[in-house]
């Protein structure tokens, strides 16, 4: 007779173990002021919510809960109030907002990237303008060896081979940004088909998410896509060199974004709707945006949403720029502070800290 | 001893009743939530189908700025690639069936049979990135421009094989849909293979048939309503399907004859739009009126393939 033929016995040592292991695992019951925060949005700054939300729990207790579920999903649920707060890629109409009462604030900059994958060609050496790519989208250029390409990209040999566009087949902010970008570049896009978060192609494929692009176009020869500059980064895709306002071929960099969101005008910029999209200054990189963040105003929920943001302002800045984000100019965190208050969203607890 | 009698009785009709009322109950509920998510469907379509009308199936327009919703796309890529999975995985399931049955040894086709359930247990996302990293290379590389060098000179077949050799597509979902159902149509056509009779087989055999005769006039008569079953239980599946066919079609609504173009289907394209949708818009309300028409796909070839059926039972 073992000790564990008893049923019994076997049945309470089950439980007891499993009571142990619950106990262990599960969060401990006293820390019941941390409160959960959920947002939903954007997938571009997903990577940034959740990594300052893993390293902000700690400081100011407060757990935020993202799901990137699209811009405009981030949008359509803090409208429905289904969530804390909304995070998408492009400015909400000023009637929008107010009509909802909603409150916009920015958190950070990124880059669009428009990545290529051309036989023979070395990385960053494509040169590219917004009014060829516009006509790739739009399916007036198929080959990689067409004149118009050939005339910017003197010593590089382009092959025959046909073109693969690739965009989001899901709405997303990204597209949103990249058709504005081409509309202010090529008046024929503006009337064809003009800028939105998802919109009738004309050519080629879509991937659902800025990974699939990424995979997309680097499996198909021929491709060319628009993916967030942390995507091309990790993927290890070859980016086009774009022409800027100023007449020069920049390559993405964390420096060129930086020029651009320097070139823009924050301080006058109503609900922080700047146009980020081809700025002046000689080294910008033409396709830069904002992701933003939507909350109810005064909404007691709202306080602990923009706690969770000052501290991501304060503190994360190291974090956000190791994801390839480009952190907001002081000048506009202090804006945003004084929107806050404005609002009465401005969570106080967290200045003493 | 009349009490204990009636008693008796009383429990005799009881539990019988019990039972069968149960029964009844579960055979309903089944009836009764097909129907309530016809009607759900339809209902939160509405919108839509007043919006746009017929136009909602013919036109192939999809411009969630405008406002322009309909199913024309989706529901070409939806026959078509289903229709490919089915062609290609027809004739592999028989002959991997038959093989099975017939001609190999018992304890080599049992591996090989709970090989072919594995195969049916993989879930699609697998399939579907498998299908990316590795088939859409070689779509492009090698087969697409084969079969481009094989037709390009024939009139009318180029038109399907015409485009760029990307190696996303109809064709390369197509493949995909083939993978995943054969294991399906395989294992139900298994099923009735050995349910022919064996005196029969012997019997036609022993009267010198050969192997094709007996295959043609012996076992496929008598399997024919298996075969059809299964592909119809297989044309369910690549009709529905979406993961692994979001990864290789392409997502693109446009319709055109080329099998190399990028595509839609319906599932994918619900699963796609369905969390950029606000509740009540127009877009949401197309969607379901996308799984609607999706309904109304799946109802006819299941009544089509009875339809068959019958005649083909009733010819032998």
């Amino acid at each position: 007779m073992s000790f564990f033929q008893n049923k019994n016995l076997r049945v309470v040592s089950v439980l007891g173990l499993s009571f142990a292991f619950f106990a262990a695992v599960l969060p401990n019951v006293k820390a019941q002021d941390v409160v959960t925060i959920t947002g939903v949005g954007s997938s571009f700054a997903a990577p940034l919510y959740q990594n300052w939300a893993a390293s902000a729990v700690k400081d100011i207790n407060i757990k935020v809960n993202y799901q990137p579920l699209g811009s405009s999903a981030g949008k359509n649920q803090i409208i429905a109030k289904t969530v804390n707060f909304g995070a998408l890629d492009m400015p909400t109409s000023i009637e929008q907002l107010t009509q909802e009462n909603l409150v916009q604030f920015p958190t950070a900059i990124g880059g669009v990237a428009v990545v290529v994958n051309v036989p023979g060609v070395k990385e960053g050496q494509l040169r590219l303008t917004g009014d060829i790519i516009a006509d790739i989208y739009a399916g007036k250029i198929t080959k990689w060896n067409d004149p118009r390409i050939v005339a910017i990209n003197s010593g590089v040999t382009l092959p025959a081979t046909g073109i693969a566009a690739v965009y989001r087949a899901d709405g997303s902010g990204t597209t949103q940004v990249f058709t504005s970008y081409l509309s202010k570049e090529s008046a024929n896009w503006k009337k064809a088909y003009g800028s939105n978060t998802s919109i009738a192609w004309a050519v080629g494929m879509g991937g659902r998410g800025n990974g699939a692009v990424a995979s997309m176009v680097k499996n198909i020869q021929g491709g060319i896509g628009y993916v967030e500059y942390a995507y091309a980064l990790q993927n290890h895709l070859n980016t086009a060199q774009l022409k800027n306002v100023a007449g020069n071929f920049v390559a993405i960099s964390e420096d060129s974004i930086k020029a651009a969101a320097k070139a823009a005008d924050w301080i006058h910029a109503k609900n922080y709707s700047v146009d980020l999209i081809d700025t002046k200054g000689a080294d910008s990189w033409p396709i830069v945006s904002t992701t933003y963040v939507l909350v109810h105003a005064e909404n007691k929920t709202s306080q602990e949403v923009t706690k969770f943001f000052r501290w991501g302002f304060e503190h994360g800045d190291a974090i956000a720029t190791q994801l390839h984000y480009i952190p907001l100019p002081v000048v506009v965190k202090e804006k945003i502070e004084k929107t806050w208050e404005y609002a009465g969203v401005a969570g106080k607890e967290a200045k003493a800290k | 001893m009349l009490l204990k009698q009636s008693g008796y009785r009383k429990d005799k009709k009881i539990i019988p009743f019990l039972f069968t009322s149960s029964m009844w109950c579960g055979g309903a509920l089944i009836f009764l939530i097909f129907l309530g998510l016809i009607f759900e469907l339809f209902w939160q379509g509405k919108q839509a189908f007043s919006v746009f009308g017929f136009h909602f199936i013919t036109s192939t327009d999809w411009n969630p700025g405008e406002q322009q919703f309909s199913a024309g796309a989706a529901l070409i890529g939806t026959l078509v690639s289903s229709c490919i999975g089915v062609v290609l995985a027809l004739p592999l399931s028989f002959g991997c069936a038959y093989c099975l049955n017939e001609l190999m040894p018992q304890r080599f086709s049992k591996y090989i049979t709970a090989t072919i359930q594995l195969l049916a247990a993989i879930p699609s996302i697998i399939l579907g990135m498998w299908g990316f990293f590795i088939l859409v290379p070689l779509m492009s590389q090698y087969v697409q421009p084969f079969l481009q060098n094989l037709f390009g000179n024939v009139p009318y077949i180029e038109l399907l094989f015409s485009g760029g050799t990307y190696g996303i597509g109809i064709l390369t979902a197509g493949l995909i849909l083939a993978i995943m159902i054969t294991p399906f149509i395989t294992a139900i056509m298994q099923e009735s293979f050995s349910n022919t009779p064996v005196m029969l087989k012997e019997s036609a055999y022993s009267l010198g048939a050969t192997r094709w005769e007996v295959m043609h006039q012996v076992i496929v008569p008598w399997v024919q309503k298996g075969v059809v079953g299964g592909v119809v239980l297989g044309w369910g599946r690549a009709l529905g399907e979406t993961m692994a066919v979001t990864f290789v079609i392409g997502n693109a609504h446009h319709a055109s004859w080329s099998l190399f173009m990028p595509s839609n289907t319906i599932a994918s394209l619900i699963a796609l739009e369905f969390s950029e949708s606000a509740v009540g818009s127009l877009k949401m309300s197309s969607l379901m009126a996308l799984g609607a028409v999706l309904m109304v796909i799946s109802f006819v070839v299941l009544f089509c393939s009875q339809l068959l059926l019958k005649q083909v039972l009733k010819s032998r």
